[in-house]
């Protein structure tokens, strides 16, 4: 097995490592306080007793109320059971931006929905939101990620809730923030929204746990149903040990966010600047001022990506291009192709991403490894 | 070495990489996906994928999966495709193995610092008076030197087929011996990316306007029918052209395209004194003079004289053969039908 230590990891877009904290606060769950917390025996009433604080906790680090959370399996589960679900309970049509993830985006189309335009940093274009919303007479539920998870473009969720409240005043406007927590508060977030979907493995809690945000008024059909957990919202046992530990990683996520963007932004320009120094041909696909601090996403000419990451990942440096496909091939990004990177350009595409483990020795090593690489493809390619 | 190999999900690439190992090189497997529509189970289906990936685990070797669905579709679909509104019956894996295995795949393998590809296929590749050969395999059953028969002398020289000295049941037993998941997977048969529902009628029906067209006879053209697609008609076919059981054997003979006509008579209709032969390649150097000649994946060879010019060929028969149906590839090897000296596409 590689050890873990040995690696460059650029990669925590993908998933980021369990916080040590949410691992502690994982394990009882798992062996003594194994109880289901539907029972009614003490053993039982003590695991609901974890899920209901930790649902407090979480309700104040977003800015909702406790009764709005809603634990699910993921947070595709959570982003199909708002876009999904919606519709399923009100009829009409859903309608999401072009750039969003297939969580949200398969949904919209196995609806029938509307995608919309993205303007070229990967945004949601407001004037073709409008359009869309005023074309449709009965929009239920718009899905406008809050960052987006290949190239890190932050949405203006406030702007987005504007042109819906007025082109479509009915419908639920549903974000996707699963990119967002480690980066942005969202208590800033959540007032604009009637959905929130998170996802505890993007912020260093354990995978196959997440949650949807349903403010009040915010009405679905669920999406799993039978024993009638959370509020007959999301049936299914709950998973005590991954709740608990993802509020706790969200819990230290939310405290030290500022000091961690304050830390990991000035690292991530360091690499992208390193890179650009180094390499002819380095575009940063997203300017800084409209991306998360984390996000490192480049177009590098005369590479392709599927090459490029086979030689970091000889070199043990871990990074991505676009989603891969359920064969394991990278598939070509319909993010990069939403914004208007032209194919060729889009070949050399690569997500770095940054998170709070990344040291300045894995920006500087990252760097150097890349380039050698790089410069091997090229020289290789031109000799050829 | 360090050696790409070419991880089909199947057992001889299964059974290729590990000889490898075995044989102390550096391995690393590769899954291409090429095909990105409906399959059946085909070379990029995500259960062979998922074979492919867990023989990589069961050998402790490294495993990728490279999307190659672009130049797929360029040189293999789209051109299957218009080789049949031509009225050409083409090779489509044949054009798979030319411009993906051993083009986009090796161009990637140098880039990447492999020495090496290597690939299940049962075929040899020999060296004689300083020239490298495809040689057909062990298995004369399963032998494929015929859909690799274009490989130049670049790719020889780096090529590698680890079974191709073994028999089929060889590779069999020897996966069973290591316990691969794939030691009694059935053998892949068809083009990957025909589905056993809908087949090629549907597959090209999606694609290209079918044309009706008259089955007349041949010797005195007597209207005998009608076929619903002219596209799906191959030389020497003999049924669902329309006719009425009974009688001689009848034969699809001649293919008029551009009347839309197709030309029915009995086999010796079908036979020829030569074939003529273009876009050919050779695997060293133009050879002409007596020649095996095999003209499709299990044909028998049958001996023959060649001549050529420039990148054209001819091969007379040393007795008559039934047509060759164009599109088709036509593979020379050597007089004593052991290795490749070059082939070409059937006229």
């Amino acid at each position: 097995m590689a050890s873990p230590a040995a690696y460059t990891y650029l990669d925590h877009a993908a998933t980021t490592p369990m916080r040590p904290q949410a691992v502690a606060a994982m394990l009882p769950f798992l062996s003594e306080r194994f109880a289901n917390p539907s029972g009614s025996h003490r053993f039982a009433r003590e695991a609901r007793r974890a899920i209901d604080e930790a649902r407090d906790v979480v309700a104040g680090i977003i800015g909702c109320r406790p009764g709005e959370v809603v634990f699910t399996g993921s947070g595709t589960e959570a982003d199909n059971t708002a876009v999904l679900g919606s519709v399923a309970r009100r009829g009409g049509v859903a309608v999401c931006s072009a750039t969003e993830h297939h969580a949200v985006l398969e949904c919209v189309h196995q609806l029938g929905g509307h995608v919309v335009a993205t303007t070229s940093t990967g945004a949601v274009d407001l004037d073709a939101l409008a359009a869309t919303l005023d074309m449709l007479s009965d929009v239920t539920v718009v899905s406008v990620m809050a960052v987006n998870n290949e190239v890190g473009t932050i949405n203006d969720l406030a702007a987005v809730r504007a042109v819906v409240r007025r082109h479509a005043p009915k419908a639920l406007l549903h974000t996707d923030a699963v990119q967002a927590a480690c980066w942005l508060d969202l208590r800033s977030i959540t007032p604009h929204v009637d959905f929130l979907s998170l996802s505890a493995h993007k912020f260093g809690g354990p995978k196959g746990v997440g949650l949807l945000v349903a403010r009040d008024g915010a009405k679905f059909a669920p999406t799993l149903i039978g024993g009638g957990q959370e509020g007959e919202r999301r049936s299914g046992t709950h998973n005590v040990g991954g709740i608990v530990a993802m509020v706790e990683a969200l819990r230290l996520t939310d405290e030290n966010r500022e000091s961690d963007v304050a830390r990991i932004g000035p690292l991530r320009d360091r690499f992208i600047d390193g890179l650009v120094a180094s390499l002819p041909g380095v575009h940063e696909t997203v300017a800084r001022d409209r991306k998360v601090a984390g996000s490192a996403h480049v177009c590098i000419e005369g590479i392709e990506n599927e090459a490029l990451l086979f030689m970091l990942d000889e070199a043990c440096v871990c990074a991505s291009a676009a989603a891969a496909c359920a064969a394991g091939a990278m598939e070509p990004s319909h993010v990069l192709a939403a914004m208007g990177v032209p194919r060729e350009v889009a070949l050399g595409a690569v997500r770095f991403s940054l998170g709070i483990t990344t040291t300045q020795a894995d920006v500087d090593r990252g760097v150097e490894v890349v380039a050698q690489a790089v410069q091997r493809l090229r020289r290789v390619k031109v000799t050829s | 070495m360090k050696v790409l190999v070419a991880l089909s999900g199947g057992v001889d690439s299964s059974v290729a990489a590990a000889e490898l190992l075995r044989d102390g090189h550096e391995v690393v497997g590769i899954t291409m996906r090429l095909w990105g529509g409906e399959s059946d189970t085909g070379c990029c289906s995500i259960a062979d994928v998922d074979d492919a990936r867990r023989v990589a685990q069961q050998l402790d070797i490294d495993h990728l999966v490279f999307n190659f669905t672009d130049d797929f579709n360029t040189h293999v679909v789209d051109p299957y495709v218009q080789a049949h509104q031509d009225g050409l019956t083409p090779n489509p894996c044949i054009e798979c193995n030319r411009h993906l295995k051993f083009d986009r795949l090796s161009e990637r393998a140098d880039l990447l610092g492999f020495d090496a590809v290597a690939t299940g296929h049962h075929a040899q590749v020999v060296q004689r008076n300083g020239a490298w050969f495809v040689a057909r395999g062990e298995d004369p059953a399963k032998d494929q030197s015929y859909v690799v028969h274009m490989l130049p002398q670049r790719e020889l020289a780096r090529t590698i087929f680890p079974i191709g000295h073994m028999t089929k049941a060889q590779v069999r037993e020897k996966a069973t011996a290591l316990g691969l998941r794939t030691a009694a997977k059935p053998d892949s048969q068809d083009v990957c990316f025909i589905t056993d529902g809908g087949g090629r009628v549907a597959f090209l029906g999606s694609r290209i306007p079918f044309r009706r067209a008259q089955v007349i006879d041949a010797v005195d053209g007597t209207e005998l029918g009608e076929v619903d697609s002219l596209e799906m008609v191959t030389h020497g076919q003999r049924r669902g052209i329309g006719l009425v059981g009974g009688g001689p054997k009848r034969y699809v003979v001649d293919i008029d395209h551009d009347t839309a006509t197709v030309k029915v008579g009995d086999e010796t209709m079908l036979q020829r004194e030569s074939l003529a032969v273009r876009n050919v390649v050779w695997a060293h150097e133009p050879v002409s003079g007596q020649v095996a000649v095999q003209c499709s994946a299990h044909g028998v060879a049958v001996q023959g004289s060649l001549t050529h010019n420039a990148n054209e060929a001819s091969i007379t028969w040393n007795s008559p053969q039934r047509r060759v149906a164009p599109g088709q590839s036509v593979v020379f090897y050597d007089v004593s039908n052991t290795y490749v000296l070059g082939g070409g596409i059937a006229v």
